[in-house]
């Protein structure tokens, strides 16, 4: 009897250790699944097993929560003008919205782990949202009675944040434009002189001399070699003073000097912080950023080439080592994982055929389109007192709501009432922009409209 | 009803403990003492501004415009703008206060009275020139001390784009005259 007592304890005791020993090793490892609630959205669901990226305390509450989602996007927010910001709402008068929407911390909208009701942009609540604040709308704007409450945020007209191209006096100052504009050209990077006397460039460690390969000094062991001296001779780095040792020699924890085979992004952050911020912040790089393995396509929730599906992200992913080809990186470098019907129908779109023309000689600098002169676009950044014009690196910047592509991207080129109808139909989208839109939104008319009826401009009238 | 607020009443350096009957009691300056004070503060910043920057730059000597929408204009912000966002910087920092500026006549309707001493207050300061309005607030489970202050048309600056602007509902604003409130917030115990 005692006998069986004591097999009893022994198996109790080997079984808890048995579950206390695989709970210690799941919860340092990256595969936390079994603790999570639910899926996260496609905004999260990289770092959907760095739990305490949003749960950065194991206790914490609401506040926590919401100090992690103002972590990562205060900075968007704040350059998408937020129509809605907290202050607004934590303002006392405003304290009944509060009860019928409490904008004041982000889940009330954007709530994590609830598939079944998350909606575009991770919305989480139902579409009558705009309706709690403004059910009055038709009485200061008589144009929009009888318009659907779903119709607010989602045909084009208004969104929740970012409204820098949709409001009224953007609309009535852009009313009239063609499609394409006769100027329309993309933004120029700011020069080599610009970036190396920026704020915070090392131009100390890395003075602005044109190098050769007889100039490169390696580390003691590591021998030269000649294709990859000729693939670097021809980049900008070669151009501004950076050799092999700049981004090679990596100081470790001990503050020795080592010789690393393949740098990390922490290398070029030396030199391209905002681009590398960007690259951290994106879906590219989000992983990198909570120290999980690198993102790869295979990952991905949208549809991946299969020869692809393991590739890992990094810098070099798309800028691969010694020959930083950007012209690689903006359109072949996507290509070569992305396989969704948008990306597949590129190079049969009229964008594609620009880009081939400024490529291969044919067309003026700057007039071609290529995938990243929208998804990655040349965005002015401002670093101490002074602005550069920077490639944005985070491609989620302006992906949703897709109106926030009017100012930066489209309206280089193109008028913005022809922008607002192309970016609102979803079949021209997929087949990329090759054809007209065939959806019309009628923001401008209204503003035409009020225009007509109001007789002659009044200031505050752009 | 006294106005217990420590961070304020450090702030205005008028904090006093007393002690009495065996208890600490804590005592502060009155709210509408403390109102009165930050009233005046925003009033003068925002005169000198209106006057000394808008109307100085933009309206007299036209160096630079100022415009509501100067980012975009690369342009002056206007002073209503001006005076909001720092009661948005304000707001950011600290919930012991908090104000606004409300018009019965604004340009953004979000701006129009709403609550009920909110919409007598600034129907009193408009029919009752260089006169404040005064009372007690319960919005949501907080008892406000709420004050509101005239907001005057200091300089042609302020008429000339009230009178203009498209979305104005009063087109006659006359220099000295009062266009709308300034509405500052005390939470105080009930």
């Amino acid at each position: 009897m005692m006998k069986l007592f004591n097999n009893i304890w022994t198996l109790w005791l080997l079984s808890t250790l048995l579950i206390l020993g695989y709970l210690t090793y799941i919860f340092n490892v990256e595969e936390k699944g079994i603790f999570s609630p639910g899926k996260l959205t496609h905004g999260h669901h990289q770092i959907e097993m760095a739990c305490s990226s949003c749960h950065t305390e194991p206790l914490g509450g609401g506040e926590v929560i919401q100090d992690a989602c103002v972590n990562c996007h205060k900075e968007e927010l704040k350059i998408s003008d937020d129509s809605h910001p907290k202050s607004k709402f934590t303002d006392p008068r405003n304290i009944s919205r509060v009860k019928e929407l409490d904008a004041r911390v982000c889940v009330t909208c954007h709530t994590e782990h609830r598939t079944k009701i998350t909606k575009s942009m991770g919305v989480t609540i139902p579409e009558d949202f705009c309706v709690k604040c403004h059910s009055e709308i038709a009485e200061d704007r008589p144009s929009h009675k009888g318009m659907e409450f779903t119709s607010c945020a989602s045909a084009g007209c208004h969104n929740y944040h970012d409204n820098r191209a949709l409001y009224e006096d953007f609309l009535e100052k852009h009313i009239d434009e063609p499609h394409h504009l006769p100027e329309g050209k993309i933004k120029s990077v700011s020069s080599l002189e610009e970036i190396t006397t920026s704020a915070g460039y090392p131009i100390s460690k890395y003075p602005v001399k044109k190098l050769t390969g007889t100039d490169i000094e390696l580390h003691p062991g590591i021998k030269k070699d000649a294709l990859i001296t000729e693939e670097w001779s021809i980049t900008a780095h070669a151009q501004a003073g950076v050799s092999c040792n700049a981004c090679h020699k990596v100081k470790d924890d001990k503050g020795v000097v080592n010789w690393v085979e393949k740098p990390s992004h922490d290398s070029c952050k030396t030199c391209h912080k905002s681009e590398v911020k960007g690259f951290l912040t994106g879906k590219h790089g989000m992983r990198l950023n909570q120290d999980l393995s690198a993102m790869t396509p295979a990952m991905s929730r949208i549809s991946m080439k299969s020869t692809a599906h393991d590739k890992e992200l990094t810098c070099s992913s798309c800028h691969s080592s010694h020959k930083f080809d950007v012209k690689h990186a903006a359109v072949d470098a996507c290509l070569n994982c992305h396989n969704d019907q948008h990306s597949q129908s590129y190079k049969d779109s009229p964008h594609f055929l620009l880009w081939h023309k400024e490529t291969s000689g044919q067309g003026d600098k700057n007039t071609g389109v290529s995938c990243a002169t929208c998804h990655m676009p040349r965005e002015e950044k401002e670093l101490g007192d002074q602005t550069l014009i920077l490639t944005e690196h985070n491609q989620n910047m302006n992906l949703r709501p897709n109106e926030k592509m009017l100012r930066s991207v489209c309206m280089n080129c193109h008028g913005l009432g022809f922008s607002i109808n192309a970016l609102a139909d979803k079949k021209l989208i997929q087949n990329n922009f090759k054809g007209l839109p065939k959806v019309h939104n009628q923001s401008i008319d209204l503003v035409k409209q009020r225009l007509l009826k109001r007789g002659k401009p009044r200031e505050g009238s752009p | 009803m006294k106005f217990k607020l420590l961070a304020l009443t450090s702030f205005i350096g008028l904090s006093t403990v007393l002690s009495g009957c065996g208890e600490t009691k804590t005592t502060g300056i009155e709210p509408q003492t403390m109102t009165d004070a930050l009233f005046k503060v925003m009033e003068a910043d925002r005169t000198v501004y209106t006057k000394l920057i808008i109307g100085r730059l933009a309206k007299k000597e036209k160096v630079i415009k100022a415009s509501e929408h100067w980012k975009d204009e690369k342009a002056l912000v206007l002073p209503a703008q001006m005076f909001r966002y720092g009661a948005e910087r304000v707001a950011e920092k600290t919930s012991d206060f908090s104000y606004s500026l409300l018009s019965l006549w604004p340009v953004n309707a979000q701006n129009k009275p709403k609550t009920d001493i909110e919409k007598a207050g600034l129907k009193f300061i408009a029919e009752n020139p260089g006169q404040n309005y005064y009372g007690k607030e319960t919005l949501g489970d907080t008892t406000y001390f709420t004050a509101v202050y005239p907001d005057v048309a200091v300089a042609e600056a302020c008429i000339s784009c009230h009178n203009k602007h498209k979305d104005s509902p009063r087109t006659d604003f006359k220099l000295g005259e009062v266009m709308g409130g300034v509405v500052i917030r005390l939470p105080i115990k009930s």
